[in-house]
């Protein structure tokens, strides 16, 4: 007897926005924690510096690959911890439909708020409204699904570590650089009046990639915590 | 006799510490397979290789092809914010199980009554109970019990020995790991001592 | 040829074989870097653009060059870890790793010296120097990971996915800076300029590279020798050798 990877898919999705339904104060953390990392920045500059818009690119990446990484720890261990995740593993359904149904609803949960907040962000920094914000929006809606992908692999690399929480970011930051470089960079030509489409186009295929790759090592690595 | 399940020459261990070595034996439809051993004995460890869940150090576990098992592991597999409905709907979803088995299982095991309550708010033997009505929610001939007694008031110890029972005799068989003696009226038990 | 490697993948017979390559490679070691070393900076020519400054490239060049190597090799037995589950294949990429992040930050330190004299500045935005300073945080993730775990096995295993990652993610890096110096850094433009360089230059520089693939060769020997003995310690192969050494 074997089950479709997508009915273990829609069944974990259902599963994690249900969950998410009985925490809604958690969820907001990262938004939360999002807009006063970029609200900081603008303080800690000289009132009305026309360079804060120059930098809005890059403080609203790092603001928002920040607020992803805080409920990345959590992402599997309350799983692991329960039994629930060597449930689906001994279970006939695939594992890695699990995996990517906890990815997307990460993605949904702590990834599509900061997508919702980064444009009032971008222009309270100064960050040109119109065609520029649009650029930058585009760039982060690719990017913050890598920031999911890349830190569940991490995630599911640390998850049954018992101090992973210092190690976590230092092993998904240095992976993430290409996405900040091509993010904000994608911003910054878009600011700068040239054409973006370059970065947008190398974040969709790391998009790609990370997708097709990262999913079946996050699995693995997950596997790899009941030895 | 079709053999449910069946290890040969099987060696596991934690680490670098070899914990069973060179078992064999064979499960047939009836049997009930007790292991038994102090704490730290490779009860656990040995079921999890059973089910697949981590590789033997060597020899080879069989399970009879295409015949799905059931595992109660020493954790409920309840996430505490879901209701106890919600947990097992999401359990059949996983495993291709319809979900008109839930109501009747939970009847039966004495949680009807608490099944909209989160699982946090359960106490520990009612979460046992909980994760043992998956085995009634899915017929399966074979189950893999790690320590399904604890936590059990006497109640429960009666259901858990009736239902192993009439899983017996209705052709199915058990491996089941506790310190204590198995509730119920079981013909043919063979016992393992680990450690 | 095949059963030869076979034999050599199980612990005892590697570590004897560890044991007898590794002093012969330490020499060869000793004497290549040696000459490498004196040659270049005593007796080789000076450069006619950078002086004497260009000296450090007997010391940079090998260390870059192993930095990228011992990664690849890392990555390499990652993947036999995880296919084959070898379990010399782990114990590389776990004593591969220390060795690895040595030569990047050696190579990142001797850069800045010499970029210092040449460029003005110590750091600069380039995309050798950035992907080198990624590759050096993955190392570090590396070694970080593999010390978080207790079990061994898991370990490696972890640290092997983490390698093969990291492996794919440092060319994008590479790619990923080159494109944006290129996009902003138009009025400084460094060149790598690659001097043209004479013979009584170029063979010390050999001589040093050599030498230095021996020495990180034999350090990655001994430290698969050491995590074998710790990871193999209940082993008889392991009590055997130490009841022979005591005696």
């Amino acid at each position: 007897m074997s089950i479709p990877a997508t009915a273990a898919f829609t069944a974990t999705l259902g599963r994690e926005l249900r969950i998410a339904t009985r925490h809604k104060a958690e969820w907001l953390m990262p938004p939360l924690f999002f807009a006063i990392v970029v609200t900081l920045f603008a303080l800690g500059a000289k009132p009305g510096d026309p360079q804060l818009a120059a930098l809005a690119p890059s403080v609203l990446w790092v603001g928002a690959l920040l607020a992803a990484l805080l409920t990345l720890d959590r992402l599997f261990r309350g799983d692991l911890e329960d039994g629930w995740l060597e449930q689906v593993f001994v279970g006939p359904a695939p594992a890695m439909g699990m995996v990517l149904a906890k990815l997307l609803a990460h993605w949904l949960l702590s990834g599509l708020p900061l997508l919702l907040l980064a444009a009032p962000l971008a222009l309270q920094l100064g960050f040109p409204s119109g065609a520029p914000l649009g650029w930058l929006l585009l760039g982060l809606l690719m990017g913050t699904p890598l920031l999911s992908v890349v830190g569940g692999f991490a995630a599911a690399l640390t998850v049954a570590l018992p101090r992973a929480g210092l190690l976590l970011p230092v092993l998904v930051l240095p992976l993430l650089a290409p996405v900040v470089i091509f993010g904000s960079g994608a911003a910054r030509a878009a600011q700068a009046g040239l054409d973006p489409g370059g970065p947008i186009y190398f974040l969709a295929a790391l998009l790609v990639l990370s997708l097709t790759l990262l999913p079946w090592a996050a699995t693995a690595a997950l596997r790899n915590a009941f030895d | 006799m079709t053999t449910l399940l069946s290890a040969t020459a099987l060696c596991i261990g934690r680490g670098d510490r070899r914990l069973v070595s060179d078992l064999h034996f064979a499960l047939q439809p009836g049997d009930v397979l007790h292991l038994r051993g102090r704490n730290g004995a490779g009860k656990s460890s040995l079921i999890e290789v059973l089910v697949g869940l981590r590789p033997p150090q060597s020899g080879q576990v069989h399970r009879s092809a295409g015949d799905a098992f059931h595992w109660v592991g020493h954790r409920n597999a309840l996430n505490p914010d879901l209701t106890l409905r919600e947990n097992l709907d999401c359990w059949c979803a996983l495993n291709g199980v319809p979900g008109d088995g839930i109501a009747p299982a939970l009847d039966r095991m004495g949680l009807a009554r608490l099944r909209l309550r989160p699982a946090r708010t359960l106490s520990a033997g009612q979460k046992r109970r909980a994760a043992l009505s998956r085995l009634l929610i899915a017929r399966r001939s074979l189950w893999l019990l790690d320590e399904p007694l604890s936590g059990l008031d006497g109640e429960g110890l009666a259901v858990l020995g009736q239902l192993m029972n009439e899983h017996v005799t209705g052709e199915g068989a058990i491996v089941v790991t506790s310190h204590q003696t198995l509730p119920g009226k079981l013909p043919r038990v063979t016992v393992i001592e680990l450690g | 040829m095949w059963t030869w490697f076979h034999r050599l993948a199980s612990p005892p017979s590697f570590y004897t074989f560890a044991e007898r390559l590794a002093p012969w490679l330490l020499a060869f070691a000793l004497i290549a870097t040696g000459y490498g070393l004196i040659a270049g900076l005593w007796f080789a020519p000076r450069d006619y653009q950078q002086g004497d400054a260009f000296r450090i490239i007997y010391v940079h060049v090998p260390a870059a060059a192993l930095s990228l190597s011992l990664y690849t090799g890392m990555a390499i037995a990652a993947v036999i870890a995880l296919v084959w589950r070898i379990k010399l294949a782990e114990v590389a990429i776990t004593a591969l790793a220390p060795v690895g992040a040595s030569f990047t930050a050696l190579a990142l330190v001797t850069g800045m010296l010499w970029g210092k004299p040449m460029w003005g500045a110590y750091w600069v935005w380039d995309a050798r120097l950035t992907s080198e300073l990624v590759l050096l945080f993955l190392y570090l993730g590396v070694i970080g990971l593999d010390a978080a775990f207790a079990d061994r096995r898991a370990a490696a295993r972890a640290c092997a996915l983490l390698a093969i990652v990291g492996a794919v993610n440092v060319p994008i890096v590479k790619y990923s800076v080159e494109w944006w110096n290129s996009l902003h850094q138009t009025s400084t433009i460094l060149k790598f300029g690659k001097p043209t360089i004479t013979t009584d230059m170029a063979l010390p520089l050999y001589g040093a590279l050599l030498g230095a693939y021996a020495l990180a060769g034999v350090s990655a020997l001994r430290r698969m020798q050491n995590v074998l003995l710790l990871r193999e310690r209940r082993a008889t192969w392991v009590r055997e050798l130490l009841a022979e050494r005591a005696a």
